[in-house]
């Protein structure tokens, strides 16, 4: 390390394959924003052909093609990497008073990896038949005889795992073995908190759908049979395998990763939530101590609950009674850290700048989305709700009007630290009030059209079944609200790129905050090593307005 | 600035980082082939019959052979390890050597089995049984093929490292020898659940 501070580093070294964690951190902020607008895009035409199905904008198998893709564009390719990845790589050395990442070159091996992942998962566009179009959750047997984009899709996957894991071995060292002198687990702030819970389930959910993916593989390409049951009729014909495997095999495995997948999803934005919120607040968070607890043992539950998506599948009643019963308790840590949230703001002089406001959209949005989750989490309601426009909805309030405005907050909130400026306020604003507008535009009446049993997954968007006509009309109302949701991230990647070069000017300590990456370093930070002096912590992380103090805030740093 | 605890371990978690590092990546591998297990159980109980009728006999005579052969490997990489402990890096190169070429051996017995597999039609697509053999040994042997290429780097040019930063090189063969010892381990499950049981 010593060396390269003092070479003048080549261009390929310093900002393409680069070993410093802030670059690959900004890296992977820029590649994921880049995709989470690529799935956007995709679930606008979708929208259009849901509201004007006489036009057949896209035929049938490119509409499926691009429903597995948007899925698995936002969730692999764009939410995680850019909670984990750049927020993750960028942030938490920051926070913990580490030079950089414990393996600098693991760090930038997992972000080409992803990227490699994700050209892989683009290239599946161009496959014969089109891309992956079994839906992001890939059921066999559909994915087994399905065409080729499946297998470029079961690639690309294997990447992104690798990546994950990679990145999640990184950064559970990094905040084990790098903390600074002085900062003991307790006096972690939340948002390093959320990113080790995050990284455990990464590290332990993902490696079973890898497994699952190998399996899928060769049931596809070497003709194994171990999603397929015996004598399997597919277009009027018994399928040439020999059979003896077992489509519901695949659930589970998935599913074991894909309900962690949701806490990895829903747990680096509370940690986010929660800086922002402190900051704001000008006050401690609302039971830290809970929040950490309530993490953790969110963290351990969501190992068992995975067979809550399989209800309908028909697996006895035995274990729909333990499924849903451990679903309705991992309610409660999720309860008790909306709680506390909550309860942080009680007293608070609040500033209502734009990332706050993000942050306080987060919580009611984040609170319809999981007492929604309520109904689906029991296995009797579940029946009538199962696999309609009410699960849709659900989901998305928990991700996108969730886990993406704390995205965004937290992107609000740090980008005076990473560029040196600040954004916008006044564009930030008009950013945050369209999109909360447009977001209940376009999840609220999904609820409706749910409980009224619209199926989803429909190219026609449910005309084809009479019972759906009284709410039709919802489908053009979401589209427009939808168009109006793209409209508004426009402000916000104009005010993005404007403020990279007109912004406000940003102090190191732009927000008044007491952690150590305001701090104790610059705005952006020095390049290897982030601080002239490597800090010593004193203190908690929140140590806003303590009483008999005559300053506002006191630096974790501040001995 | 250096990176802290590469070479030495920190007082609080008695690690240094690679160890920990190693010891999380092994716990994914868990989960890995964990899944795979699983999958295995769930395929078995969903067969009236195990193995599928028609399957042919596997050679238990070479599993056993090639079992005792990785547990020996086992040994020699725990000898490397001490012998640089011991401040022998000849000891470290004789006993390294051993468990490469047991490594080795390994792969040649498994070839063999597998062309004598192959050589009779017998695929993966065969039956259910068949598949599961496959897949679950060829990913434990792409594991051994891994173990090995980082162990003779080490054991070559890898080795140097011993004159400019022996603590630095003395991990990495600590952390060799716990993924080999893991590589062992998921052969030592996979020798009875497949070939015995």
């Amino acid at each position: 390390m010593s060396d390269h501070a003092h070479h003048e580093e080549s261009f390929l070294r310093k900002y393409v394959f680069s070993i410093d964690h802030k670059v690959i951190g900004i890296q992977y902020g820029i590649t994921s924003l880049i995709f989470l607008f690529l799935g956007f895009s995709l679930m606008l035409v979708m929208r259009y052909q849901l509201a004007y199905p006489g036009e057949g904008i896209i035929p049938p198998d490119v509409y499926n093609s691009f429903g597995a893709m948007h899925g698995t564009i936002m969730i692999f390719l764009g939410v995680v990497p850019l909670a984990v990845g750049a927020f993750g790589n960028y942030l938490v050395p920051l926070q913990v008073g580490a030079i950089d990442m414990a393996f600098p070159r693991l760090n930038m091996m997992s972000y080409w990896v992803y990227f490699v992942g994700g050209v892989v998962m683009l290239l599946g566009f161009f496959a014969p038949g089109g891309a992956a179009s079994s839906g992001w959750t890939s059921y066999p047997p559909l994915s087994v005889v399905t065409t080729t984009g499946q297998t470029i899709w079961l690639i690309g996957m294997i990447f992104l795992i690798t990546s994950s894991l990679l990145g999640s071995v990184n950064i559970i060292v990094t905040i084990v073995q790098l903390r600074a002198e002085g900062l003991t687990y307790m006096r972690m702030p939340f948002f390093v908190w959320a990113q080790l819970i995050t990284s455990f389930l990464l590290l332990l959910a993902f490696p079973p759908l890898e497994a699952a993916g190998v399996l899928q593989l060769m049931d596809r390409v070497a003709g194994t049979s171990f999603f397929m049951p015996s004598g399997l009729v597919v277009s009027g014909e018994v399928l040439p395998v020999a059979g003896g495997g077992s489509p519901l095999l695949w659930q589970h495995l998935f599913w074991f990763l894909a309900h962690p997948e949701v806490y990895v999803l829903i747990l680096p934005a509370m940690g986010i939530i929660g800086e922002v919120i402190a900051n704001n607040t000008r006050k401690p968070l609302w039971g830290y101590k809970s929040l950490v607890f309530a993490s953790f043992f969110l963290g351990f539950m969501s190992f068992i609950v995975w067979a809550h998506h399989m209800f309908m599948t028909g697996m006895g009643t035995a274990i729909s009674s333990f499924f849903q019963t451990t679903t309705m308790i991992i309610s409660i840590p999720s309860v008790i850290i909306l709680t506390a949230l909550m309860l942080s703001l009680w007293g608070g002089s609040i500033r209502f700048n734009t990332p706050m406001l993000f942050a306080l959209a987060f919580l009611p949005m984040f609170g319809i989305g999981g007492l929604t989750g309520l109904p689906l989490g029991l296995a009797t309601s579940d029946i009538v709700l199962h696999d309609t426009y009410y699960v849709i909805a659900h989901f998305h309030y928990v991700v996108a009007p969730g886990t993406i405005f704390a995205l965004f907050a937290g992107i609000y909130y740090w980008y005076p630290k990473i560029t040196g400026r600040a954004m916008s306020e006044t564009l930030g604003k008009i950013h945050f009030f369209g999109s909360f507008i447009c977001m209940n535009g376009i999840f609220f009446p999904m609820l409706i059209q749910g409980l009224h049993g619209m199926n989803r997954r429909m190219y026609d968007g449910g005309a084809t079944y009479q019972f759906n006509a009284p709410v039709l009309y919802l489908n053009e109302v979401i589209t427009i609200f939808a168009v109006g949701l793209a409209v508004f991230q426009l402000v916000f990647i104009i005010n993005f790129f404007l403020s990279l070069k007109a912004g406000e000017k940003a102090e190191p300590n732009h927000w008044q905050a007491t952690t150590i990456e305001w701090t104790e370093t610059t705005s952006p930070p020095l390049g290897h090593g982030n601080f002239a002096k490597v800090p010593t912590v004193h203190r908690g992380p929140y140590e806003y307005s303590v009483p008999g103090s005559d300053v506002d805030f006191i630096p974790q740093a501040q001995a | 600035m250096d990176i802290p605890y590469t070479v030495s371990a920190r007082k609080d978690t008695g690690l240094y980082n690679g160890k920990l590092g190693l010891w999380l990546f092994l716990a994914s591998e868990v989960m890995l082939f964990g899944g795979l297990f699983s999958a295995l159980v769930l395929i078995r109980v969903g067969n009236a019959v195990w193995p599928p009728a028609g399957t042919p006999e596997l050679n238990v005579a070479l599993a056993t052979f090639n079992t005792a052969v990785l547990i020996t490997s086992s040994v020699t990489a725990i000898l490397s390890w001490a012998s640089l402990a011991k401040k022998d890096l000849g000891g470290f190169k004789k006993y390294m050597g051993i468990t490469i070429v047991c490594g080795f051996i390994f792969l040649m017995a498994k070839s063999f089995e597998y062309y004598g597999k192959l050589s009779h039609g017998v695929v993966p697509s065969t039956n259910v049984f068949m598949g599961v053999y496959y897949t679950m040994t060829f990913l434990h042997v792409l594991h051994v093929i891994g173990g090995l290429a980082v162990m003779i780097y080490l054991w070559g040019p890898g080795s140097k490292m011993w004159h400019t930063n022996p603590g630095r090189f003395s991990n990495r063969i600590e952390c060799t020898g716990l993924y080999w010892h893991f590589v062992d381990l998921v052969w030592i499950f996979l020798f009875p659940v497949l070939y015995l049981l």
